[in-house]
């Protein structure tokens, strides 16, 4: 009561004065905000009735804080811009430490705004207060508590520094109820950066050289990119491109990185790593030199770490030094922006004269040629049921010319989309790498429609993981988004299914999708088409109503139940000991290579 | 990563912007990835420029003592890191208040050891002293295990302060 009498009395003295909430509503359109992903509850209400009074920021209203996460990652994945999400105290705080984790492992620039109880109530265990700075203080890039209303402008602006700058990622700022409330004049001090936080993009002139000197003299090199290059921003593809070019090297991705060098590209081998492709993995493991431009040795691309790519000088160009000898050791660090270091990179091959046979690399290619005649996306196809490879061709086949943005959600159909979705440009591919978190697709395809209307955003479900958001349905309906939800349903949690055929003898311990929806009709309920397909005869008919359809779409496409995924790094096995379909039955795995993965 | 190579002790630097919160991140960073801490001290240095230093000692292989500095260095409100055991001469210091309480001789003895290690006495009533005792982690060791038989009753430690040696500074 005080404290409401208080500002009433400073709002009478200086008319320029604004609330907290008002303040919040003012930075994020000063810092170009245009939507929020969010759900409303008692400990943000002042910032929803500025919402209210507003029109130039757009809310968009999900039905789970962890989806508004999502969404924002989605929307920030494709537009490269900053995704930003609105949560009460607590309850909504916790709910989107998921999505905070998603985007910390897979550097995406987020800022989350959390309500929070009021300064005077803060530890005193108040109702839906959560310590939100200590819990996300391991899941964010940094995480702010604001507890003066008259630091928010400075706040705000050095958050978006923040997640924005060098190795993107999330940002928490909690604000507490009575700060939204109290007045504070609103003014910026400084040039909206951090007070002493600046990354370093120019790579060591030395140290790139040194690289650019090794990779004209390589006899088997390779690129292996990552989602380094997508965050640097659509140019860093155009270079990526240019150097792949000019040096005539073979290129993988992680999983992250697709998009950057378009996968129609002959010199483009396919993901690497644990379902990467036989070229790419051998390629890898026999090369002498590999340029690592933003990937970070993940245990998911080396497998065995001891017998990673064993007799290759290893150059790695990351924007965070800590990516650096983390995992791999290697011999050429360069800290640096993707795209400043290829730059670089390129202008010094020129420079020097090189071409881009420099030793031949004819000997390579046609090692490389001979590992691609394995084919090793190959498979069975059948005529009674639809295999899950052929759905995925097929929905390429038929959205190709729309330059589709598409997501998934994680497990097996997430690795044939990774390896049968052609990527041709960056920012059209969004899914959950380093966290691996199912229930992503749906809002993260949300997000990225909100950003791109009039573009095809499909999800690549699972009938699993569709299920751990499937309440965002309700957000496509309300706002009409025509994200279309192809579910390869095989009634199977099937990377699950898979590793315990593969590994546990076949043990199926909880990885039937039991008492599942009728997705159809669950479809209608929300009152959006449903369309259902067995036969792969009818899958063509299928795909294009889909994408006909004006509105929102859920396809349950009936898939075959026990198909696994190949080629595959097996637990605790190096790159050249990929397991092909043929070799897909239980092998014995001692129980350290079981605990490693 | 399978560790290899020797392990050995590191005394790091840590210059940080004080502000709430920072030493919870580097205590998080610390216990969140598996990494030693051997001993910890914070305060701030410069109030005006609001910078606090952190000493931290710990241990680990060659890698992951890199891989130690590399994730101190990307936390945002960390300003400088430095491995002053790899980056050339530095003074490391300790202070340690230790309770003995005895009679008789031993209460002589105590006092005479104490004289030899240049410890101060700090508190005294007939029965106790509680001396206060800086210099390197080992002499304060070594000062404790000479109290054992002498009547120790307690220890408390700062943890290791350190700068580096000559005129360059942080």
């Amino acid at each position: 009561m005080t404290a409401s009498m208080a500002t009433t009395r400073k709002k009478a003295a200086a008319a320029t004065k604004l609330s907290g909430a008002q303040m919040i509503l003012k930075a994020l359109t000063d810092l170009g905000v245009e939507v929020v992903f969010g759900y409303p509850g008692g400990a943000v209400l002042p910032i929803y009735d500025e919402l209210f009074k507003q029109d130039k920021i757009r809310h968009i209203l999900v039905r789970h804080e962890q989806a508004a996460t999502h969404a924002a990652e989605g929307y920030a994945r494709s537009t490269g811009k900053p995704g930003v999400v609105l949560v009460t105290s607590g309850p909504g705080a916790t709910n989107a430490v998921t999505g905070l984790t998603d985007a910390m492992l897979d550097s995406i620039p987020m800022i989350c705004l959390t309500g929070q109880v009021a300064r005077h109530l803060i530890g005193n265990d108040a109702f839906q207060e959560a310590d939100t700075v200590g819990i996300t203080r391991p899941c964010t890039k940094h995480n702010y508590l604001v507890k003066d209303a008259a630091d928010i402008p400075n706040v705000f602006h050095e958050a978006f520094y923040v997640a924005t700058n060098g190795r993107p990622g999330p940002v928490v700022i909690d604000l507490p109820k009575d700060v939204q409330i109290e007045q504070a004049e609103y003014e910026v001090t400084g040039r909206g950066e951090h007070r002493t936080y600046r990354p370093q993009l120019e790579g060591e002139e030395e140290a790139i050289r040194e690289a650019v000197a090794a990779m004209a003299t390589a006899k088997r090199p390779i690129l292996y990119t990552g989602g380094g290059i997508i965050n640097s921003g659509p140019e860093a593809s155009d270079l990526l491109t240019e150097l792949a070019h000019m040096t005539g090297f073979p290129v993988t991705s992680t999983l992250m990185g697709l998009g950057a060098f378009a996968a129609s590209e002959k010199q483009f081998l396919g993901m690497l790593g644990m379902h990467g492709t036989w070229e790419a993995n051998h390629a890898m493991h026999d090369c002498d030199v590999m340029v690592n431009l933003g990937a970070r040795f993940d245990d998911r691309v080396t497998g065995r770490v001891d017998a990673f790519s064993p007799g290759s000088k290893k150059i790695h160009v990351d924007i965070d030094l800590s990516s650096i000898n983390k995992n791999v050791a290697v011999d050429i660090p360069i800290v640096g922006d993707a795209a400043h270091v290829i730059r670089r990179m390129i202008d010094i091959w020129k420079e020097e004269g090189f071409s881009n046979h420099q030793p031949s690399l004819d000997d390579w290619w046609s090692q490389i040629e001979g590992w691609r005649s394995r084919e090793c996306l190959k498979y069975q196809d059948q005529a009674d049921v639809i295999m899950p490879q052929k759905a995925l061709e097929r929905l390429e086949a038929l959205t190709k010319d729309k330059d589709p943005i598409i997501s998934t959600e994680v497990g097996q159909h997430q690795m044939w989309a990774a390896q049968f979705l052609g990527f041709e440009k960056p920012n059209r591919w969004l899914t959950s790498g380093g966290l691996g978190t199912m229930g992503y697709g749906l809002p993260a395809a949300m997000g990225a429609q909100i950003a791109f209307p009039d573009r095809l955003c499909i999800d690549v479900a699972g009938e699993a993981s569709i299920q751990m958001n499937i309440q965002e349905l309700g957000t496509l309906k309300q706002y009409n988004l025509p994200v279309k939800v192809f579910i390869m349903n095989n009634e199977y949690m099937g990377m699950v299914r898979q590793w315990q055929d593969l590994s546990y003898e076949g043990r199926r311990s909880e990885s039937y999708s039991a008492s599942l929806p009728d997705f159809v009709a669950l479809a209608e309920a929300y009152g959006m088409k449903g369309l259902k397909v067995e036969k792969a005869e009818d899958l063509d008919a299928v795909i294009t109503e889909m994408i006909e359809t004006d509105g929102p779409v859920i396809v349950d496409c009936r898939v075959a139940k026990l198909e696994n995924c190949f080629p595959m790094v097996p637990a605790g096995a190096a790159h050249n000991e990929m397991l092909l379909p043929g070799d897909g039955v239980s092998k014995p795995t001692d129980a350290e290579a079981l605990a490693v993965v | 990563m399978k560790e290899q190579g020797t392990i050995a002790t590191h005394t790091i630097s840590v210059v940080v912007d004080n502000e709430a919160g920072v030493l919870a991140r580097v205590i998080g960073l610390f216990s969140g990835r598996g990494y030693n801490i051997e001993s910890l001290t914070v305060a701030a240095v410069d109030r005006n420029d609001k910078r606090s230093r952190i000493t931290v000692v710990t241990s680990g292989t060659r890698m992951v003592i890199e891989q130690i500095k590399a994730q101190l260095d990307r936390l945002v409100p960390v300003q400088k890191v430095a491995d002053l055991t790899i980056e050339g001469p530095h003074v490391s210091r300790d202070l340690a208040l230790v309770k003995v309480s005895g009679e008789g001789d031993k209460r002589v003895e105590a006092l005479r050891l104490a004289d030899a290690f240049r410890a101060r006495v700090v508190d005294s009533t007939r029965t106790s002293f509680v001396f206060e005792l800086t210099g390197s982690a080992s002499k304060l060791d070594a000062f404790v295990d000479l109290m054992r038989d002498l009547g120790l009753v307690e220890v408390a430690r700062t943890g290791a302060v350190a700068l580096s040696r000559g005129e360059g500074g942080l």
